[in-house]
């Protein structure tokens, strides 16, 4: 099959998610989470509503309880004024005539600043050590570089999608979501990997062949590979995402936009890539 | 009787999923109480079950206030030796990366406070001990008052400051005197360092230099000649254990503040039991999907490998128990992933099987080429995989990387998985095909079926 004459198609459709995406993560950015960018703790007495209702006033602080019984409970929440604490607990006084806050404090994030330079920098070293390998395994630099180029394609549609979810539905991202962002960056490139080990197998046996030919007889080969695994990945996903808990949920997701990402830039990417630097820069041969 | 390589290869997976189960089981399934022998290796106790430790995301844990004294710090300083004081403490709670701690600032007015998450601590003792002591190291000079009467021996009454300090150490290392086997610390100066130590070695030959933890004196060794290669040896008081301690605090660098403990609570876990609860079904429903869409699509080639899995699940799991790792949400990410390649490797080589199978060979002959074949593509995007792990581990830990936290916790799951599925795919699955899977192929029915 010539999968490779409708390369633009690809490109275009890639866009088509990613450019919307860049532009809402130029615009508004992520919406981060407590664990980001800190916040306030508080610890609230002599209840006598249930705590979750109590947690409730806070709502636009996107309020967390931390720990609670029947008397108390302890709140971790978005950067609050003491102001804007005295005036709910004020309100909240109505149903609670003896609350109180005991404890007022604002904290720091549990992943500042530092520590997302460093997994950054971490990438970046990932990044070049894969492009070296990549080259090196397979004895052309294009290989390496086209692998990690739809490894940040893949960076890019999650990103993106995740900025728009946020700034659309009020999705945060989080703890986890860095996870599933490194999580995904693996899946793509071991996905590629596989694709280009049968171009490279296949330059092989066919030494007079030209490269575009050997790219469609690779992606047509590994279709059925490249289906069945993501299959199997998005089967194990779609359950966590649909019935799995509330605070997994958009890690379930991010994983599976990640895996459809993934696979499709393998073959519709990496692969087409590959094909065109062969058409400009080797032309010669 | 001599048994043939598949069936000397059988027994040794045989016998490692037993250990595996062995410790993965607990001591009582409903009624039915798991024999125990009585076997200790180290610190691990076969008699009991071994327990699993859970992160704070997934089983909650100890949570500490620890205050500063900020009394010797300028207002301007505070928040940025808060800072470092959370830094310093993480490092040394969080030793190797996997205990997945959360540690944080927290600023009320003047009180200068850290919130520390521990995983599976219950008392504040044991949180003290990972903790530590502020770990401030002095190089000294003693002074001597002189005794009143010309018999009466020098009295020790204080110290003069040098200006080396724990700052100028490169890293300390646990060892034993080679005469009496005595545990202690080794120093090694960074450059800086060196040169100080030099000097001040050079100047005090013959006269006693003391060592000084937190303002005590740990040994006071006389100088013999000058030292210029920048090594040191604390010798004397320790134990073992106080000198692995010791080396890990000095590693960790010296508090800037001294800290003490405000107040402990447990804390349920971050993720709420019954989120947990509903996700761990889910993924047993998804996992149960893919083995059944192994088997439908693969028939039985699909069941061996969804057998091949299984003991892939039970070794990994022995192993989480063994290191241990301390399971929270990033580390079960990161196994999944490496549950997904598993996969990947299975499905690899069966897909290349059917190809060599059309490509008209012996079933025989199609399945060994398979291996050899899906092998090129299984090597090099696992090993990519390793390095990406690797370096996100940041084993050496290099300053500019992470040295603790959840991305570490990741990592580490995700290496260990994937060296375990090359195992179970490579080994187990490619023996138990050459096992079980050896007389089905020459029978003509299962060919086409494939």
């Amino acid at each position: 099959m010539n999968w490779m004459k409708h390369m633009s198609l690809y490109f275009f459709l890639s866009a088509l998610v990613i450019v919307p995406g860049l532009f809402s993560l130029a615009r508004y950015g992520l919406r981060l989470s407590i664990e980001f960018t800190g916040g306030s703790q508080l610890t609230i007495t002599q209840i006598s509503q249930d705590p979750n209702s109590i947690a409730q006033s806070f709502k636009s602080y996107s309020p967390f309880i931390v720990d609670s019984n029947s008397n108390s409970l302890s709140l971790k929440m978005k950067a609050i004024s003491q102001e804007e604490v005295t005036k709910i607990i004020g309100d909240l006084k109505k149903n609670n005539p003896n609350i109180k806050t005991t404890d007022f404090e604002t904290i720091g994030p549990d992943l500042g600043a530092e520590t997302i330079k460093k997994t950054l920098n971490a990438l970046m070293l990932v990044s070049i050590v894969l492009i070296l390998y990549i080259s090196y395994a397979f004895k052309q630099l294009k290989f390496g570089v086209c692998a990690v180029l739809a490894a940040f394609h893949d960076a890019a549609v999650v990103l993106g999608s995740f900025s728009l979810l946020g700034h659309f539905a009020g999705v945060e991202v989080d703890l986890l979501f860095v996870t599933a962002v490194l999580t995904m960056l693996s899946y793509s490139v071991h996905d590629t990997i596989v694709v280009f080990d049968r171009i490279r197998e296949l330059s092989h046996f066919n030494k007079t062949t030209d490269f575009e030919s050997l790219a469609n007889r690779a992606v047509t080969e590994t279709m059925a590979r490249s289906l069945n695994n993501s299959l199997a990945l998005i089967f194990m996903l779609l359950a966590m995402f649909l019935m799995g808990g509330e605070t997994t949920k958009f890690f379930a997701l991010a994983l599976l936009i990640g895996t459809v990402t993934g696979t499709y830039s393998s073959t519709f990417n990496a692969t087409p890539l590959l094909v065109l630097w062969n058409r400009y820069f080797e032309k010669k041969k | 009787m001599s048994l043939s390589k598949p069936q000397k290869v059988f027994i040794f997976i045989a016998l490692l999923v037993l250990v595996s189960l062995y410790i993965d089981l607990p001591t009582k399934i409903f009624n039915f109480m798991v024999p125990r022998p009585d076997i200790k290796i180290g610190n691990l106790d076969f008699s009991q079950s071994i327990p699993l430790s859970e992160g704070l995301d997934i089983k909650g844990g100890l949570q500490v206030t620890l205050t500063a004294d900020m009394k010797d710090i300028s207002a301007a300083d505070r928040p940025s030796a808060l800072e470092s004081a959370k830094e310093v403490i993480g490092r040394r709670i969080d030793l190797f990366g996997v205990s997945e701690s959360g540690i944080k600032t927290a600023v009320s007015g003047n009180d200068y406070r850290l919130i520390l998450e521990l995983p599976g601590v219950t008392d504040s003792q044991q949180a003290l001990d990972l903790i530590g002591q502020t770990a401030k190291l002095e190089f000294a000079l003693p002074v001597y008052t002189p005794g009143k009467t010309a018999t009466e021996s020098a009295t020790l009454t204080g110290f003069t400051p040098t200006d080396l300090t724990g700052a100028d150490l490169a890293r300390a290392a646990v060892t034993f005197q080679t005469q009496d086997s005595q545990p202690g610390v080794s120093l090694t100066f960074k450059d800086s360092g060196t040169a100080k130590f030099a000097k001040l070695t050079k100047e005090n030959i013959g006269k006693p230099i003391a060592i000084l933890l937190d303002g005590d004196p740990i040994t006071m060794p006389t100088v013999q000649v000058e030292i210029t290669d920048g090594n040191a040896q604390i010798t004397g008081k320790f134990t073992t254990e106080e000198a692995k301690a010791l080396a890990v605090q000095l590693n960790a660098g010296a508090l800037p503040v001294p800290v003490s403990v405000l107040s402990q609570n447990s804390i349920p876990a971050t993720l709420g039991a019954d989120s947990i609860r509903k996700s761990v079904t889910a993924g047993a429903i998804g996992l149960f999907m893919v083995v059944f869409f192994m088997i439908a699509y693969y028939g039985r080639l699909g069941l061996i490998a969804s057998i091949s899995l299984t003991i892939y699940g039970l070794v990994t799991l022995a192993l989480y128990k063994l290191i241990p790792v301390v399971l929270s949400l990033p580390g079960i990410a990161g196994f999944l992933l490496s549950v997904g390649m598993a996969v990947d490797s299975n499905i690899l080589i069966f897909e290349r099987y059917k190809e060599e199978i059309r490509a008209g060979r012996q079933p025989k002959v199609a399945m060994e080429l398979a291996f050899g074949r899906a092998w090129n593509s299984i090597k090099d995007a696992n090993a990519a995989t390793i390095l990406t792990g690797t370096i996100l581990f940041n084993p050496l830990n290099w300053p500019f990387l992470n040295t603790s936290g959840s991305v570490r916790g990741f990592a580490f799951t995700l290496v260990l998985g994937i060296l375990i599925s090359l195992f179970t795919g490579l080994v187990v699955t490619r023996n138990f095909l050459r096992l079980f899977y050896k007389e089905k192929l020459s029978t003509k029915d299962s060919t086409q079926k494939l």
